[in-house]
């Protein structure tokens, strides 16, 4: 039956570069500036910088961090054996063009009308939608689909709690200290230094490996200090231009403090764009990477095949696009929204949220980066030192995950048999 | 278009209960002003500066309304929601007090006696210190959020509050002497006269009880 994909190869492609375009662009568009936001935000960068750090490192994180992400949504989610897409393999390649143009379309959807959905969450919902009604219930692997489902609960709390413990450092020997900012430019280098580090270290476990390299646990721990060390010189040079002003209100000078970690926020933007790039980039380019080995084999699934570079490229630029046709309006609103969001609280939540997401990465789980860095915030709003937190919002994040699964899932499902109606 | 991000952050409460606070202390330094417009006789401009402070006290009532409305029970706040209101509510006291002061002088054409105006520009004196204390403590709310309510900031506000009590203990003195000096001229003095001359002592002496108070709201904020 491989003759449908022989005869429609081509078509097939086009349609998975299109419609991960489209997807690309829709994380882009909403998720990018979520990511970025609270830097601009808290005045560390500018929308222009955010939109330059988002153009290099969600590329590299998708492409050094990305690729088990990119296989779970693949071949991770449906039994390739039970599915029987040796004998059917169209349907494969159906249901992934039917699940990116759902998911893209319901982000579109939520996107307009303000909803906090996530890009996994409806990529996610798509896929196991199609594979369920298109094919069997058992053609889902759930047992992994029960782990994906447990790390969209798991990863908010863990940034959270993680948040906090940073935070709670920073208070400890920074904040509540009798001179905060000689004590601020002794210990943010050692902050910076942990954000190269953890991007380090995951970029050595995983990224490597895929571009041919091995190398061991000791030795990727090894060069992520050496990394992080070397990203710390980095820091520690930019935060020479950073003066006490003197005339602030309090003999304390919280204001000067909080330039100091306005430096360290640019590290952490980079290391927010790079997780956001290898788990939500990578999942939408995904089911296009799925399309397009299928069509390169001719109809035969090859289970271990290294992601084309090209596909990455696409991603990127959907993502650049989204960012610059719509993106940095969001981020321009979440810049003027969150503004008592402080660089010290900034940096807790992002580098929390950038630690956790990018570990979920490396075990190739797809979780989501708005919500891990909603957890984050409560997080650091624990160590009461947030004005005012929106608890409201946090119920309908819950809500809308709760919607977007079958939101998704409906619609792929609707793709599925149009298109299948259309090409068998 | 909202955006979960923006939206998680609500309106903090801080900066406007340092505003309202600011304008409640207002009303108190006008007062000043009308007293020494009062001491002088010149009932013109005594009445020019009663309505100064009325003034500055509705526009405390308009922020006190605006932080009430802003401050939902679905916002997670650093501290306790009702301590914030109740400190709210004692903040505007403190500017329903020299509005107190000031229409009831006014009302009534209140002349201070010669030999009382020194000590009772001095009562008054303290009671500004008093609740100048208090503003700075309030001001240092937003220095507290940034510590996240600990550590050495605290102890610079405790410190704050301390002279606040200093200031409210001499106040309490200054009140039991003026009294004492009052005591000695109500003989000559029509008695109604002195029955409100008691009260306007007392009206300015609870400038600095309700200063003393906001001082003491911001410490068990802190607490927890």
């Amino acid at each position: 039956m491989s003759e449908i994909i022989s005869q429609y190869g081509l078509i097939f492609l086009a349609m998975a570069c299109l419609f991960g375009f489209f997807m690309a662009w829709g994380v882009g568009a909403n998720d990018v500036a979520n990511a970025m936001g609270t830097s601009v935000g808290a005045k560390a960068i500018t929308i222009k910088q955010a939109i330059l750090i988002a153009m290099v490192f969600e590329f590299a994180g998708a492409y050094l961090a990305g690729g088990d992400v990119t296989s779970t949504i693949r071949n991770g989610i449906i039994d390739i054996e039970q599915a029987g897409f040796a004998d059917s393999p169209e349907l494969l390649v159906y249901g992934m063009l039917s699940s990116l143009l759902a998911a893209g379309i319901w982000l579109l959807i939520a996107s307009k009308n303000g909803w906090p959905v996530s890009t996994t969450h409806s990529i996610i919902g798509a896929i196991v939608g199609f594979a369920v009604v298109g094919i069997s219930a058992d053609a889902v692997v759930w047992s992994k689909v029960w782990s994906i489902v447990a790390s969209w609960v798991v990863s908010p709390m863990c940034s959270g709690i993680l948040a906090f413990l940073i935070f709670r450092s920073v208070q400890k020997l920074i904040l509540d200290t009798n001179d905060p900012f000689a004590n601020a430019q002794k210990y943010v280098p050692f902050y910076i230094f942990l954000v190269g580090f953890v991007i380090g270290m995951v970029t050595l476990v995983k990224g490597l490996r895929h571009a041919g390299l091995e190398i061991s646990f000791t030795q990727s721990a090894i060069y992520a200090v050496g990394i992080g060390l070397l990203v710390m010189l980095v820091g520690k040079l930019m935060l020479r231009s950073v003066q006490q002003t003197p005339g602030q209100n309090t003999s304390l000078h919280y204001a000067n403090v909080e330039k100091v970690f306005g430096i360290l926020m640019i590290f952490t933007a980079c290391s927010m764009a790079f997780a956001h790039g290898s788990n939500d980039v990578a999942n939408a380019i995904g089911p296009l990477a799925a399309v397009n080995s299928m069509v390169q084999s001719g109809g035969v699934f090859v289970t271990e095949s290294v992601l084309p570079v090209w596909i990455l490229i696409l991603g990127g630029i959907g993502i650049v696009v989204g960012l610059a046709t719509w993106g940095y309006k969001v981020m321009a609103t979440i810049g003027r929204n969150i503004t008592e969001l402080t660089p010290s609280r900034g940096f807790a939540a992002e580098l929390a949220a950038a630690t956790t997401v990018v570990v979920a990465s490396g075990t190739g789980i797809p979780v989501s980066t708005t919500h891990t860095l909603v957890g984050a915030v409560l997080g650091v709003g624990l160590a009461r030192s947030i004005g005012a937190i929106n608890l409201n919002v946090v119920g309908k994040i819950f809500l809308s995950w709760v919607v977007t699964l079958p939101a998704g899932a409906v619609l792929s499902i609707v793709f599925f048999f149009i298109f299948r109606a259309m090409f068998s | 278009m909202s955006n979960p991000i923006s939206a998680l952050f609500g309106r903090s409460p801080i900066r406007p209960i340092q505003e309202h606070m600011a304008k409640a202390q207002n009303c108190v330094v006008l007062l000043g002003d009308f007293l020494e417009a009062s001491f002088a006789k010149d009932w013109q401009q005594t009445k020019l500066l009663q309505q100064a402070i009325r003034a500055s006290e509705n526009e405390a009532d308009d922020l006190k309304s605006n932080v009430r409305k802003h401050l939902p029970t679905s916002l997670w706040l650093p501290v306790p929601r009702t301590d914030l209101l109740e400190l709210l509510s004692i903040q505007d006291s403190l500017a329903n007090r020299a509005k107190d002061v000031a229409g009831l002088m006014l009302g009534r054409k209140m002349e201070i006696p010669d030999t009382l105006v020194e000590p009772v520009r001095a009562h008054y004196q303290t009671s500004l210190e008093t609740s100048r204390q208090a503003l700075k403590g309030i001001n240092e709310l937003d220095e507290l959020l940034e510590t996240g309510f600990r550590g050495a900031e605290v102890q610079l506000v405790e410190n704050l509050i301390a002279e606040l009590d200093a200031l409210e203990h001499k106040s309490d003195i200054g009140q039991i002497n003026l009294r004492a000096e009052l005591f000695q001229l109500e003989a000559s003095l029509p008695p109604v006269n002195v029955i409100f001359l008691y009260k306007i002592i007392a009206l300015i002496g609870e400038i600095a009880d309700i200063s003393e108070k906001i001082g003491s709201r911001l410490l068990i904020l802190m607490a927890r």
